[in-house]
């Protein structure tokens, strides 16, 4: 088992009145792909949002690479090397495409070869290049919202749902482009309700319910498992393919 | 796909021609050499208009701060005119474009230091405590106004003062029968320079390309790795610094200077802003026109409608555009 790149500890988040996190623990492995999986409202946003400074954790501990992140400021948060792509993709709808690329190196040039790279992922991106983001389709706008979170060597990925609300087709495309990062060791933990990608993707998973980790180990044991699956999660894997 | 593609032409480029079809509108009105000197008039006010408005465009649209007291600002960079025309006397009433340039250009300068350095504290004495919460905003700001006018009386005196203007920059050019103020001219060059170099900043830097960022999503760049805060921080003195200067061609432009000056061109800041869009450079520069040009038709045309042109203005244009005729995405 790799050695642990983030971990949290009894991790518990208030936002306002509301208790959400109710003490998560959660390991991401250095290297891996880690899928986090739950039903809606389980508290998986809320869990990013924490990791990244946007909520603040009421108590727990959050360590990145050996760090204490929890009272850590958003900024610093991320240039400790975690790229972040929210739910709502938040890409600069009046920027264009290569502005909001660019906004993602912190020298304000870019990397020719690893953007070609990245582009090479999305080719649609390159030839919208000079176009304005927000004219973008949703699955575009998602290819560019991953694209911008690897435009530039990053220790981890944090990524909340990217498939939510695109056609079968573009997430195939985007499948493959998690491939591809997941063959050059990028650690990620990836939110998704889309549980074909999280199978074909996932190396650990943990499942979230009620504001906790509820379960987590290997995708494959419970993508094996189907009476796990149907205590965990209320349906079986193998059936929604 | 034609009928999407026009409307979606019309709807770029419809907000950029209202300003030409506003003074081809006037032109039948009017003899020509009226219209000349009307719309240039009414440019040059609304040259001033979006110097002194387009900081409150860029704190609201960056900071979402409502900040009353700019309109203090204003008048702050009015006040250090008279102390600075006071002191360089000599370069004022000199019979040489250039020195007076050199007097004005170094009010400009003191005012915009000033007022950005005065913007600086009120950021970290009283707006970083608001943020967030509009109402406590409009009470805190308004109320700093009041101080801030009062301390001006303090140091200055309640009696309105008087500013002497550059004497190569008194009087008129005539061309073909219209009358074209010399000051006037010096407000467009300022103002159209203000606006180049914004659109500059904004457009071709990497600060410029933050602000942009930051004024649809500040989350995200955070996100990324930028402290918005800082950058909140700069807008803030970008803004009042552009108060000050916009304080100090208008004090020239009235030659007469209270502590109300600010305050009472508040109202017509906030039109302006708010019908071109809450956070646009570009939109706030064509509001500015919009309003200048407004104003001078009406005054010429129906002077008993002209105190009201410019709020029957933004009904019509926020009844066309409820956003704004260039509004920025949030």
């Amino acid at each position: 088992m790799p050695d642990a790149l983030l971990s949290l500890h009894g991790v518990h988040t208030h936002i306002g009145p509301y208790h959400i996190l109710h003490g998560v623990d959660l390991t991401v492995p250095e290297g891996q792909l880690t899928m986090l999986l739950g039903r809606n409202g389980a508290g998986k946003t809320t869990t990013l949002r924490t990791i990244m400074g946007l909520w603040r954790a009421s108590s727990g501990h959050i360590r990145f690479a050996g760090a204490d992140i929890t009272r850590m400021a958003t900024p610093d948060i991320a240039r400790l090397g975690i790229a972040y792509v929210p739910e709502a993709m938040a890409i600069f709808t009046q920027l264009t495409v290569r502005e909001n690329m660019l906004l993602a190196t912190h020298t304000g040039r870019f990397d020719a070869a690893r953007l070609e790279h990245v582009l090479a992922l999305f080719p649609v991106l390159k030839q919208k290049w000079h176009d304005a983001a927000g004219g973008l389709s949703g699955g575009q706008k998602q290819m560019l919202a991953i694209s911008r979170a690897m435009v530039e060597q990053r220790r981890m990925l944090v990524v909340d749902e990217p498939t939510k609300g695109l056609a079968p087709a573009v997430i195939e495309h985007l499948i493959a482009g998690f491939r591809e990062l997941k063959a050059t060791h990028t650690t990620i933990l990836l939110v998704e309700q889309n549980f074909h990608m999280a199978r074909s993707l996932g190396d650990g998973v943990a499942v979230m319910d009620d504001g906790v980790v509820v379960h987590a180990g290997d995708m494959a044991t419970l993508a094996a498992d189907e009476a796990l699956q149907s205590r965990l999660l209320g349906l079986s894997l193998a059936s929604h393919q | 796909m034609t009928r999407v593609l026009s409307r979606d032409l019309a709807d770029r480029w419809a907000p950029h021609l209202v300003l030409p079809v506003l003074a081809a509108l006037a032109l039948p009105a009017m003899a020509f050499s009226s219209w000349v000197t009307l719309t240039l008039a009414g440019l040059a006010m609304g040259m001033m208009l979006f110097l002194m408005a387009s900081g409150l465009t860029l704190i609201f649209g960056l900071m979402d701060v409502l900040n009353f007291a700019h309109a203090g600002f204003v008048t702050l960079g009015a006040y250090l005119t008279v102390s600075m025309f006071g002191a360089l006397s000599g370069l004022v009433a000199a019979d040489s474009l250039s020195l007076n340039l050199l007097a004005l250009g170094a009010a400009l300068l003191v005012a915009a230091v000033v007022s950005g350095a005065f913007g600086f504290a009120f950021e970290h004495v009283i707006i970083r405590r608001v943020y967030g919460s509009h109402l406590q905003q409009i009470l805190i700001t308004v109320g700093g106004l009041i101080v801030a006018e009062q301390l001006i009386v303090v140091v200055w005196g309640a009696e309105p003062l008087h500013v002497a203007k550059p004497e190569a920059l008194r009087g008129s050019f005539i061309i073909g029968g219209a009358a074209i103020e010399k000051y006037r001219i010096a407000a467009v060059a300022l103002g159209l320079l203000v606006y180049l170099a914004m659109h500059l900043v904004l457009n071709r830097t990497r600060i410029g390309l933050l602000v942009r960022a930051g004024v649809e999503n500040r989350e995200m760049v955070e996100a990324l790795g930028f402290r918005v805060r800082r950058l909140f921080v700069g807008v803030f003195i970008a803004g009042t610094a552009l108060a000050g200067i916009g304080g100090v061609m208008w004090a020239v432009y009235q030659e007469l200077v209270t502590t109300a000056i600010g305050a009472d061109m508040t109202i017509l800041m906030f039109i302006v802003v708010i019908i071109g869009g809450l956070g646009s450079v570009s939109g706030c520069f064509v509001g500015a026109m919009l309003v200048g040009l407004t104003a001078n038709y009406t005054g010429f045309l129906a002077p008993k409608l002209a105190l009201g042109s410019s709020i029957a203005l933004m009904v019509l244009i926020l009844l066309w555009r409820p956003r704004g005729l260039l509004p920025v995405a949030k």
